[in-house]
């Protein structure tokens, strides 16, 4: 838990209340780009990751810009599904109550050759997919029964098909997709809305795993957009945009086709 | 009793349906049970607001991420005396088991609200005001006692002249000091179940107010209608409600009138269309125009003076006569904006309101004019001068602009010296708390929480928006 010399932000009032948020994998890029667009817009925040100091040293940068605690760190490993309840509890008790949860802890983990990679794609199945499971599904139920919240799920492009170059990313990107559309499809009639992000290539730690690299956005562009689209609740978004069109053509070339296509594969 | 988001986090709302937050409930049957919460916010570090039957306007019975203790549950009447019409309940008992109650032996409650479902805690901790504030005070004048249980554990009795600070503190105090356990309250002789009522209307704000200091003198209780949406030379125009108890005698049905059927309201419109259902067919007109329509309609229809006799209850309960009423403002639903007035700034003031709101488009659908003294709590509301309560609808879309008028409301009142009631607002700042009730009481009653709940226990959205640093 954070202490801080700044003062408690307000909670607002009813009819301009202070929004509040958490941030799972909040440390470094589009976390930590979120980080900042959310509290530059009155969000506070409780930011969520392993590594303590990063998550301390961006804090700080943050309560610094606006004088008040906006941002709270909770060091917090997603693969500790235990800890999940309790602490979801301290956070809407600091924060005093809860509008929105983004759960954007993923993992990319090249697969070596001549390594079966039994346990890198294990893991990354578990923070990007289990992990979700872990913090949306406690959440999920609290947001229904309060009949609002907003949940948005950092996917990827690469969940939209099965890729030859890193089956263990790819499934684990997919599965989250899915999961986000059911809980969407289960949560709407409650009033709580789901986003699916689909980042293509984005300039943080994950896109040295990339072999190559192309339309590569900034963290910042990619929190922007996702910004935009939780004010407009849409359902699901590219960011880049462009990656719209690409996956809407990749999405419909059949298997037998796609899987000879080795460029995109 | 561990809190756990599974079972315990319930989204508790306003009156007005236009605000909600999630909290863990706690349902109290007794007072060793209340003292268990406080243990339990003790271990996990939470805080705890008190709430009756949650017909605040605002945020006063929310508590985001916190305890809210639902004191409903503890409703029992320990002791009533129809000699002396001396009163002893918990703090959960409802105006309107208190009014069934005392009336068949001749009593009525001396303030009540304007809806009969909101408890006695409650009444206590905003100092409820009714129709007759300028002759009977708010309900805080006619307590002769009450036990409460402070958040240290200690259990105390406070009476006018029994710990009078904290008396005159906790009454209105918001429920920030303690939990009311017993009150003990002082009922009014009444010869009849009806009162004269006399309606007329007023043409504009500077008759409206003038006829209510007139008017307030001669009756028991005095109510207008101000019709908001009215512009120009007819800006405040609106209808006087007039009303005063029948002396011993004049009701020859006396002992028919004062019983409790005779005084329930009745569930069907025109003896057809059931009441539930009404808000549903006034939710169309819930609109600029609509509201222009109706209340247009609703003056000219009134422009014969008329007096007539009615049933207490159905004079008082004007917001329970059509249930759920709230409901017909759609899914954000309403807030209240109610100010305070000495008589000098009144119109001048309330002239310069109305005419903002208009220019906004964002016209209030219903005013509510009453007329007030002082009193001596500490959080005290009451000017002696006038109240207009306003209220207004809550859209997804002009909740912002909504906003800023009522920041601007805000000045305008503070300008003219002007008060506000915590039940109602939901847009008051901390540093326009601090000005219109200035500094001195806020150093006060902040020393007094200091003495009565050290650990800050006892906090609420409202407390920390209006008393927040």
């Amino acid at each position: 838990m954070s202490k801080s010399t700044y003062p408690l932000p307000s909670r607002g009032t009813p009819l301009a209340p202070r929004r509040k948020a958490i941030l799972v994998g909040a440390s470094s890029g589009i976390g930590a780009a979120l980080a900042h667009k959310l509290t530059r817009q009155g969000y506070t925040v409780a930011l969520l990751a392993r590594r303590a100091d990063l998550l301390q040293a961006l804090a700080d940068e943050i309560n610094h810009q606006h004088n008040e605690q906006r941002a709270r760190i909770y060091v917090h490993d997603v693969l500790d599904h235990q800890a999940v309840p309790t602490l979801l509890n301290r956070i809407l008790t600091d924060l005093g109550g809860l509008d929105l949860v983004i759960y954007n802890a993923g993992v990319n983990l090249p697969p070596e050759k001549g390594s079966t990679n039994v346990e890198t794609d294990c893991q990354m199945a578990a923070v990007n997919y289990q992990g979700a499971l872990a913090w949306l599904n406690p959440v999920a139920t609290l947001f229904e029964s309060l009949g609002a919240g907003q949940i948005v799920g950092i996917s990827s492009v690469a969940g939209d098909r099965g890729r030859a170059g890193n089956p263990g990313y790819t499934s684990s990107k997919a599965a989250l997709s899915c999961y986000l559309e059911a809980l969407r499809n289960r949560l709407s009639s409650a009033g709580v809305h789901v986003l699916t992000v689909k980042p293509g290539f984005v300039d943080t730690e994950m896109l040295k795993a990339a072999k190559r690299a192309f339309w590569v956005i900034p963290p910042e562009k990619a929190a922007g957009d996702i910004y935009k689209a939780i004010q407009r609740r849409k359902q699901t978004i590219y960011t880049s945009a462009r990656w719209g069109l690409v996956m809407l053509i990749l999405r419909h070339i059949p298997s037998f086709v796609f899987r000879r296509l080795k460029f995109l594969a | 009793m561990k809190p756990s988001i599974y079972n315990t986090l319930t989204r508790l709302e306003n009156y007005g349906h236009s605000h909600h937050a999630p909290s863990f409930l706690f349902q109290p049957q007794n007072v060793a049970e209340i003292e268990k919460a406080f243990e339990t916010a003790r271990k996990q570090g939470l805080t705890i607001t008190l709430r009756g039957a949650g017909k605040s306007y605002n945020d006063a019975a929310l508590n985001g991420g916190g305890i809210v203790l639902d004191l409903q549950g503890m409703n029992r009447i320990l002791e009533w005396d129809p000699a002396s019409g001396l009163i002893k309940v918990e703090p959960g008992v409802t105006i309107h088991q208190l009014w069934q109650h005392v009336l068949p032996d001749g009593w009525w409650p001396p303030v009540v609200s304007g809806t009969m479902t909101t408890t006695l805690g409650g009444c206590l901790g905003m100092n409820i005001h009714g129709k007759n504030n300028f002759r009977m005070g708010t309900i805080g004048e006619h307590v002769i006692e009450f036990t409460v249980l402070l958040p240290t554990g200690l259990e105390i009795v406070c009476g006018p002249k029994k710990n009078g600070d904290l008396f005159r503190a906790m009454i209105g105090g918001l429920g920030m000091l303690g939990v009311f356990t017993t009150i003990t309250l002082q009922m009014k002789r009444t010869h009849s179940g009806l009162l004269t009522v006399r309606a007329w209307n007023v043409p504009h704000l500077r008759s409206h107010l003038d006829e209510i200091e007139t008017g307030a003198s001669e009756h028991d209780y005095f109510v207008g209608w101000l019709d908001a949406t009215a512009r120009g030379r007819g800006l405040g125009r609106g209808q006087l409600h007039a009303a005063d108890y029948l002396h011993e005698g004049d009701d020859p049905a006396a002992a028919r009138t004062l019983q409790i059927d005779y005084q329930t309201l009745p569930s069907t419109f025109f003896g057809l269309m059931p009441k539930s259902l009404l808000h549903y067919f006034m939710a169309p007109f819930m609109n600029n125009l609509g509201t222009w329509g109706v209340n247009t309609a609703k003056y000219y229809m009134g422009s014969r003076a008329k007096t007539y006799r009615q049933a207490h209850a159905a004079f008082h309960f004007l917001l329970d006569y059509i249930p759920d009423w709230e409901l017909a403002y759609g899914r954000s639903g309403l807030i209240q904006y109610q100010s305070f007035l000495p008589r000098a700034t009144a119109l001048e003031a309330w002239t310069e309101m109305l005419a903002l709101s208009q220019r906004r488009g964002l016209p209030s659908y219903l005013g509510v004019t009453k007329r007030h003294r002082p009193d001596k709590f500490l959080l005290t509301h009451a000017v002696d001068g006038f109240s207009l309560a306003l209220d207004f609808k809550v859209t997804g879309r002009n909740r912002t602009r909504l906003a800023g008028l009522l920041q601007d409301f805000d000045r305008i009142v503070v300008d003219a010296g002007g008060r506000f009631y915590f039940a109602k607002n939901s847009e008051t700042t901390a540093a326009t708390a601090r000005l219109f009730l200035g500094q001195d009481v806020v150093t006060r009653f902040k020393a007094l929480k200091r003495r009565c709940d050290p650990k800050n226990l006892l906090e609420s959205d409202l407390y920390r928006r209006v008393f927040g640093e």
